[in-house]
């Protein structure tokens, strides 16, 4: 590879700073600057925290986004398999098949050692 | 549009048989255990899956039955020859032998939780997928197969604090050296443009024709992935995490996990420098990494066996004995890169494997056997006066520390004998003078072990008789023994074993 070669990434790279960081000194510059107690506020829509955000959570947060995980890494693999369904055979199915079952297997330990349940 | 698919026959998926049945195996019965209320039966259950799993890895590896071709399988994925068999079977005894010896310590220390044992599966499925890679991709996810399990295996005496210190070191450790491995493999992509054994050999053993971007990225990819495989097979200086990962976990998980995980990444290990990458640099005719495995292997050799006479606790003395072990099979892989010497060398890791398996997962049994059920007892007082009270968990425990030490007519000197030979035959005189002196200096605290047991007197309360783990100490006492008297069984297991494609 020639050395010049790596000079497309270096540009890319000071582009990808220049992108972002534009419109926002941009906007800075231009736009006018009246605020209001209520545009100060941290979100737009939505409550502002009330007291301090170290607090303990329940361990069943983590364990629904785990048993989430596991649809969602289904959709990204089943989408394109779904879609392309009739020109893959039969070898395809059966491999699409065997990685429903695992993530079925998946679901199922997770609902029987009651990851599922709210108490 | 698409390429037609291929069939079961191009895939040669019986070749995979026996990792596909544990795996199976493990997946049925992890869902089953939640059903079956006494543990006993997952127990029993997931040494049937591992045993049916064996018999056909023994089809295999004596070429009965035809059970899928030798060769690539999973279009170049997967490799299926007699080195894929041994490491195997090797593989598979050693979680045969973990689950026997966790029954009575997980159901005296309260912890018969099903999962154990099918995390035992897993981690053994990676370990055998690991000596079949025949893909850089397929290694890092078996790497990952075989440690997750044990991550969590480590951790599994939850509200003991000693345990989830392990669990929680190991899992950050090992992580971070994953990455290494990780970056390693992508350089190797970047410079071979493939992630197939056989397509890296070819730009590797031209290297130096080649420019210097791609050189370096090669070279650097080398070093990357020796790291983070060296943390895993606890090479110095990667091993800090071996004593407090060994010493916290639970005993049976520790001889599980020391033997295993070793195998695994010796495994991979030899795949990927001997097959894959044996580096010509310019102007020499051994590969470039010899140097440097040289230089790890006299470094893991000499502290692992210094650090090891200062240990007071048997697990933590086993945990140092283990990293000089690995210093000894990395004798081996530096030899493999000599031309010529690679696939005697692959054998002679092989057989030093096999032979360490057995007498070191023995040895922490004998230690589970002796701890008490808050895990306590596992000093060098407490098995002082074992001969009295207890003459077999003697006699086996010698067995394993002569063996450990080399001594002949048991297996560890048959592995020693492989290795220093090999090391002998590809030129490397002082690191097999090193290694015999270090054995030299082994022998001092394996010796010191059994002197405490035969001529010391002492009080301490061992717990009872316990059957499951018994027969498994008979087992590997009788392995080590075997092995050590019957060299040839070994001999005609690995001879077919070859690695290195080009030369």
């Amino acid at each position: 590879m020639e050395l010049n070669e790596w000079a497309f990434i270096g540009a890319f790279f000071m582009l990808s700073w220049i992108f972002p960081a534009a419109p926002v000194i941009i906007n800075k510059l231009i736009a006018p600057n009246r605020p209001t107690p209520i545009k100060r506020e941290t979100y737009e829509c939505g409550v502002e925290t009330v007291g301090d955000t170290w607090v303990q959570f329940k361990v069943q947060y983590y364990l629904l986004a785990l048993v989430f995980l596991v649809f969602d890494v289904e959709m990204v693999l089943l989408f394109p398999w779904a879609v392309a369904y009739n020109e893959l055979g039969m070898f395809a199915f059966l491999a699409g098949g065997v990685f429903i079952l695992l993530l079925l297997e998946g679901l199922v330990y997770a609902w029987r050692k009651g990851a599922l349940e709210w108490t | 549009m698409f390429p037609a698919p291929p069939t079961f026959e191009d895939l040669n998926v019986w070749a995979a048989l026996p990792v596909i049945i544990l795996s199976l195996w493990a997946s049925v019965l992890l869902v089953a255990d939640r059903f079956i209320n006494n543990k006993f039966y997952v127990a029993a259950y997931s040494l049937l899956g591992v045993g049916i799993s064996l018999v056909i890895a023994l089809f295999q590896a004596g070429d009965l039955f035809d059970i899928g071709e030798s060769g690539t399988a999973f279009e170049g994925m997967f490799m299926a020859d007699q080195f894929t068999y041994v490491v195997n079977i090797v593989a598979l005894i050693s979680a045969a032998i973990g689950i026997l010896i966790s029954y009575e310590y997980l159901e005296r220390t309260k912890l018969d939780r099903g999962e154990y044992y099918i995390l035992l599966m897993f981690s053994a499925a990676g370990a055998m997928l690991m000596g079949s890679s025949n893909n850089l991709s397929m290694i890092f996810i078996s790497l990952e197969l075989l440690s997750i399990p044990l991550y969590i295996l480590s951790g599994i005496r939850r509200p003991q604090e000693e345990s989830e210190e392990s669990a929680m070191k190991y899992f950050l450790l090992g992580a971070f050296s994953s990455s290494f491995l990780v970056y390693g493999i992508a350089l190797v992509f970047g410079a071979a443009g493939s992630l197939d054994l056989g397509e890296i050999v070819v730009v590797a053993q031209t290297i130096s024709e080649q420019e210097a971007t791609q050189r370096y990225l090669l070279l650097i990819g080398a070093g990357l992935i020796t790291v983070g495989l060296g943390f895993k097979v606890a090479a110095v200086p990667f091993h800090m995490w071996t004593p407090d990962v060994y010493q916290g976990a639970p005993t049976p998980v520790t001889a599980y996990m020391s033997s295993v995980a070793k195998v695994g990444g010796f495994a991979a290990f030899l795949r990927v420098l001997v097959t894959g990458l044996p580096i010509i640099a310019e102007g020499g005719d051994a590969a470039v990494w010899v140097d440097t495995l040289q230089i790890l292997a006299a470094l893991t050799l000499l502290l692992g066996n210094l650090v090891a006479i200062m240990q007071y606790d048997l697990k933590r003395l086993l945990a140092y004995s283990s990293i000089a072990h690995a210093g000894y099979i990395l004798i081996a892989l530096a030899a493999g890169g000599v031309p010529g010497v690679g696939d005697s060398a692959a054998q002679a890791a092989l057989v030093y494997l096999a032979a360490y398996a057995f007498t070191n997962i023995g040895a922490f049994a004998v230690v589970a056997a002796i701890e008490k059920d808050d895990s306590t007892g596992t000093t060098m007082d407490d098995i002082k006066g074992l001969a009295v009270k207890r003459p077999w968990l003697a006699g086996a425990m010698s067995v394993f520390m002569f063996s450990l030490t080399g001594i002949p007519l048991t297996a560890g000197f048959i592995g020693k004998f492989w290795v220093f030979r090999a090391a002998m035959d590809a030129g490397l005189e002082p690191l097999a003078v090193l290694g015999v002196l270090t054995s030299a200096i082994s022998a001092f605290y394996y010796v010191r072990v059994v002197w405490n047991m035969y001529f010391e007197t002492g009080d301490a309360v061992v717990p009872e008789r316990q059957q499951y783990l018994t027969s498994g100490l008979v087992i590997t006492a009788a392995g080590t023994l075997i092995l050590g008297l019957l060299p040839f069984i070994l001999e005609n297991l690995v001879r077919d074993a070859s690695l290195a494609i080009l030369r």
